[in-house]
């Protein structure tokens, strides 16, 4: 699994990428945001940070980054494009996503671990998930508040679309257990393909043990075992 | 060819949660405005645009503001013209 790791002038979680892609065998490689260069990159990551220091809006300036024309072609073309806070806000100005993040309700920057549910174990980057599992993950951000208009709404769980939900202990949806006031505690959504996701909170951050977790691993494991089923570990 | 100063407004839409607002809204409460009822917040940008006409000048500033300034999920904007003197020094340095 060849993946193209993007920067953009500050991100911050671009390594971490990096390393759990190369942790789960795959081979990652950066891709510097004026470049046109995508290769034969299998998967595009766009990482977390803060993309042209937020200006405007998060990921709205980013959003116009040459590479942005080429990473729009390649999911457009049904390529595996994931997005990771920052990432996620970018897709979303790009229209690669439907919806908006808007400032956490709290004001705050929010840096802790969450739980979050997987709401769908049939997907792409999370088929090495059990259904309704729940995941402690962390969050790093000002600006993680989804949201959509109602019909948005309707169609993104009609479809399914809706792949990780912030939770309490007991896996319920409850507003306790949201970190930052969005809508339907959504943290991570897909497009209608199933090849272009985006999500809040960082599993690449939770890869091993000694991070604290291993529960961000298996996205990373789910996405290998598609491109490389005999070697994903 | 002459030279605008459009005076671009983007706000939260009605209906759409604005934290910052709130957040405002409860310290006037604490200062004793109780009559105050809501706020909310914005962004205020002048944009210096070399355009035939007005209209021209406004038609851009709307391009803008649906391709870049304003995000049309969760803001809503209005493009007019700064008020005489407004924001950016330099204009003025140039007309005096």
């Amino acid at each position: 699994m060849k993946v193209a790791v993007v920067t953009f002038p500050g991100s911050n979680c671009d390594y971490d990428l990096y390393k759990a892609v190369q942790l789960v065998g795959g081979e990652p490689s950066f891709r510097w945001h004026r470049g046109h260069e995508l290769g034969d990159a299998d998967v595009v990551m766009l990482p977390g940070g803060f993309s042209y220091g937020d200006y405007l809006r998060a990921g709205a300036i980013a959003r116009f980054s040459p590479i942005m024309e080429d990473v729009v072609a390649f999911a457009r073309r049904g390529g595996p494009v994931l997005g990771v806070c920052n990432g996620f806000q970018i897709l979303c100005e790009a229209g690669l996503l439907p919806g908006a993040l808007i400032r956490n309700r709290t004001l705050k920057f929010e840096n802790r671990d969450v739980l979050v549910r997987v709401e769908r174990a049939d997907t792409l980057y999370t088929s090495d998930y059990r259904q309704g599992e729940i995941l402690r993950i962390p969050i790093a951000h000002a600006e993680g508040n989804y949201r959509a208009d109602e019909e948005t709404l309707s169609r993104l769980e009609g479809e399914g679309r809706v792949v990780l939900r912030y939770v309490d202990r007991e896996g319920r949806a409850t507003d306790a257990a949201n970190p930052n006031g969005s809508i339907r505690n959504i943290a991570g959504i897909m497009n209608e393909r199933g090849n272009v996701m985006g999500i809040m909170p960082h599993p690449e951050r939770r890869v091993e043990g000694i991070l604290g977790s291993p529960d961000g691993k298996a996205l990373f494991t789910s996405l290998a075992r598609h491109f490389e089923p005999a070697r994903a570990g | 060819m002459s030279r605008h100063r459009l005076e671009i407004r983007v706000v939260p839409r009605a209906g759409i949660l604005d934290p910052e607002g709130k957040a405002i809204h409860h310290a006037l409460h604490s200062l004793g405005y109780v009559g105050a009822s809501e706020v909310r917040v914005g962004k205020l940008i002048h944009v210096d645009l070399d355009a035939d006409t007005e209209s021209a000048a406004l038609e851009t500033g709307d391009l803008m503001c649906r391709r870049l300034l304003a995000n049309p999920v969760t803001e809503d904007y209005t493009v007019g013209f700064a008020p005489e003197g407004a924001g950016a020094p330099h204009l003025a340095r140039e007309g005096a």
